[in-house]
């Protein structure tokens, strides 16, 4: 070892053979350590899809003829489309595309059939959801090869001449709340609900693995205080940087991305009061099951690989499996982006966002259950 | 304290527990302890590194739950009632447990309002004075040191004016003079009323106490006076002065009737319970270059008898 006198092959073995030990020791490291990668893999492999199927879809028949009925059928019957209901008037699929509940709604005009078969190529109006951008842009390239195929069998014997005219009817699409197809009108407002979750989920992740580590909870734990006052008396204050953060990316998002803000924001301020709750909720939950604070770290970063794949920040969340919608419809996230979605482009009130409400809500009062049964008043 | 008067029982001690037990899977760490303190007595509790101090004093003011036992603290049932004793007991753990990136003053606002002190700031400035704290209240606890942590420690744990408090080696690695400091402040307080209970390693601590236990690996070995434990455990001790000691000490061991040979700086402790067997075994060795006289055994003597008697559990 002359060439490097420097370097003991003792020493350093010495050094290896700790941090396997130490590694061993700590199970739940060595269980992340698997388990987030697996994670990954499986997200990524299986859940993200950037060519979305099975778009929600109304439609709106304004004709009863041979012509407007296959326009229909055809839409029933393809996978990219999943067909919800037939609308009765236009407010109604107006509400629609505002509560999220579908990504388009097409119009198939009255005397649509009358007006293709004299050749007058009528208008199929599709109404998109163009919040989310990457969603809707595949999807509607895939519509104007529906509609022709779908057509092709009824332009027979003598209505075959139709089928020399270059297009028959007109496609018109409305992109809605989002017209000129801006990217950042949708990531921004999804950024607001991921900085929250990054943040708060890790600070208070921290807060009672910190006392435990530094000693300090023996301390707190002889004086007469109760797991809830302790819980809620470390959450608030962090309520309060929630709410700095917000304000802070709402006036970048309006000042500086030109993100409009069509709702009211003391509405978006109420929503985002529950979702803050959860996160806090969450990140103390964590705390009081991790044991040290590199194990409550790993825990949160555990839920925010799901939390930013599965919530339809990135990537349009219909265009994932069923399993992974499920998934994402639990984290506090999904529904908050809806949310922020909702009210800045959408003008949503609270009739619209109530359905999101709720799912946050339960989270939080979940996870704060867990978090006072699982904190300790002793020792033991 | 009408709860009390109303039990004669409990009137005369400030701690009265029996059968204390603790067991962590099928190690028993504390086994079956009685003991009974008296209202303004200070209490020292003794014994080695693990044998179950900690977990005792823990068990007393409800951070752990014993696994048997019964009794009173201050008169308040030991095992249903510790959201009471918590109030009227001051725990002082035995690593410094307040927040080392708050100042005194905060840190003591803090612990006043835990226990939901009406005249808080009152309490805050009168123990600061208390501890001889004023002109630090600014400094932030991680940056004292030992001693003046130690004292910060004792004024948080003043400052609900509690009636019993339990101090876990409350000197460990306090130089000599803030250790002495902090004894006369004790007694103060003892003179006062309160009730001290007290485990340390030092045996000038020791003697400091009004009655002492030992306890080793969880089972507690005498306990009375000082001296009281040292006439109960009889042991007779012999104090040699000369040259290489170390060498005596070490040929001593061998010998029946010889239970321990500690070197004491120039003087080496020669002792065992058999007073013949002991004197014995040392006659060869009284020869004219050592100087051996017979001398009254100490508290040290005592419990290192004790602590090489007394079987370790937990290896086995």
């Amino acid at each position: 070892m002359n060439w490097l006198p420097q370097f003991s092959l003792e020493r350093f073995k010495g050094i290896v053979l700790k941090e396997f030990i130490q590694m061993r020791r700590d199970r739940l490291t060595f269980a992340m350590m698997l388990g987030i990668p697996l994670m990954q893999l499986i997200l990524f492999g299986y859940a993200i899809n950037v060519n979305p199927r099975h778009l929600p879809i109304d439609i709106r028949l304004g004709d009863n003829g041979p012509q407007g009925r296959t326009l229909l059928y055809a839409f029933k019957n393809t996978d990219y489309f999943d067909f919800i209901r037939l609308l009765k008037s236009d407010e109604d699929g107006r509400e629609s595309l505002a509560r999220g509940d579908v990504q388009f709604v097409i119009s198939i005009p009255p005397n649509f059939s009358r007006d293709l078969l004299r050749g007058d190529r009528p208008v199929v109006l599709i109404e998109a959801d163009a919040t989310d951008p990457s969603a809707t842009g595949y999807a509607l390239s895939s519509v104007n090869a529906l509609l022709t195929t779908a057509l092709q069998n009824d332009l027979k014997g003598s209505l075959s001449y139709l089928k020399g005219i270059e297009d028959p009817f007109n496609v018109q699409v409305h992109s809605l709340y989002n017209p000129e197809i801006n990217t950042q009108y949708n990531i921004v407002p999804g950024l607001m609900g991921v900085i929250l979750t990054m943040t708060m989920i890790m600070i208070t992740g921290l807060a009672i693995t910190r006392e435990r580590e530094r000693g300090t909870m023996e301390n707190l734990l002889s004086m007469p205080t109760r797991p809830l006052e302790v819980l809620v008396g470390k959450i608030t204050p962090y309520i309060l940087v929630g709410y700095v953060q917000l304000g802070l990316i709402l006036f970048m998002a309006h000042f500086l991305f030109g993100v409009p803000i069509l709702g009211s924001i003391s509405l978006l301020l109420v929503a985002a009061f529950v979702f803050i709750a959860a996160n806090l909720a969450m990140g103390i939950m964590f705390s009081t099951i991790a044991q040290n604070q590199l194990q409550a770290m790993q825990m949160a970063f555990f839920v925010f690989l799901p939390s930013i794949l599965l919530s339809g920040y990135l990537f349009p969340f219909r265009g994932m499996p069923v399993w992974a919608q499920a998934v994402g419809e639990i984290m506090p996230l999904t529904h908050f982006m809806r949310i922020a979605r909702g009210i800045l482009l959408k003008g949503n009130g609270l009739w619209e966002i109530a359905p999101e409400i709720w799912p946050i809500a339960l989270f939080a009062a979940i996870a704060l259950t867990i978090g006072v049964k699982r904190y300790r008043q002793t020792l033991d | 304290m009408s709860n009390l008067a109303l039990d004669p029982m409990a009137n005369d001690f400030a701690i009265d527990v029996k059968g204390m037990t603790k067991r962590y899977d099928k190690r028993t760490v504390v086994n079956n302890i009685d003991l009974q303190v008296r209202p303004g007595e200070i209490y020292g509790f003794l014994g080695p590194n693990g044998s179950g101090k900690t977990t005792f004093i823990r068990m007393l003011c409800g951070l752990l739950h014993p696994d048997a036992g019964s009794g009173t603290c201050l008169g308040h049932d030991v095992i249903k009632d510790s959201e009471s004793i918590k109030l009227q007991v001051g725990y002082m753990t035995q690593r410094f447990s307040f927040y080392e990136d708050l100042s005194i003053a905060e840190n003591l606002d803090f612990v006043a309002r835990m226990y939901s002190m009406k005249n808080r700031k009152e309490a805050v400035q009168k123990s600061i004075e208390l501890l001889g704290l004023s002109g630090r209240e600014k400094q932030l606890a991680g940056q004292l040191s030992g001693g003046w942590k130690q004292r910060m420690a004792l004024a948080a744990c003043l400052i609900h004016s509690p009636k019993l408090l339990l101090l876990d080696e409350p000197t460990a690695g306090v130089d000599p003079k803030a250790r002495r400091d902090f004894w006369e402040q004790i007694q103060l307080l003892a003179a006062q009323g309160l009730t001290f209970l007290i485990t340390t390693h030092y045996m000038d601590e020791a003697e400091r106490c009004n009655r002492v236990a030992y306890i080793s690996y969880g089972n507690l070995l005498t306990h009375g006076t000082v001296d009281e434990v040292i006439a109960h455990v009889g042991l007779t001790t012999w104090s040699v002065h000369g040259t290489k000691l170390i060498h005596l000490a070490e040929k001593l061991r061998q010998k029946p009737g010889v239970e321990q040979a500690v070197i004491f700086g120039t003087t080496l402790h020669v002792s065992g319970v058999d007073a013949t067997a002991l004197e014995k075994a040392i006659a060869p060795f009284r020869t004219g270059s050592f100087q051996w006289e017979k001398i009254p055994s100490v508290l040290e003597d005592v419990f290192i008898h004790l602590m090489d008697k007394s079987k370790d559990n937990f290896s086995s």
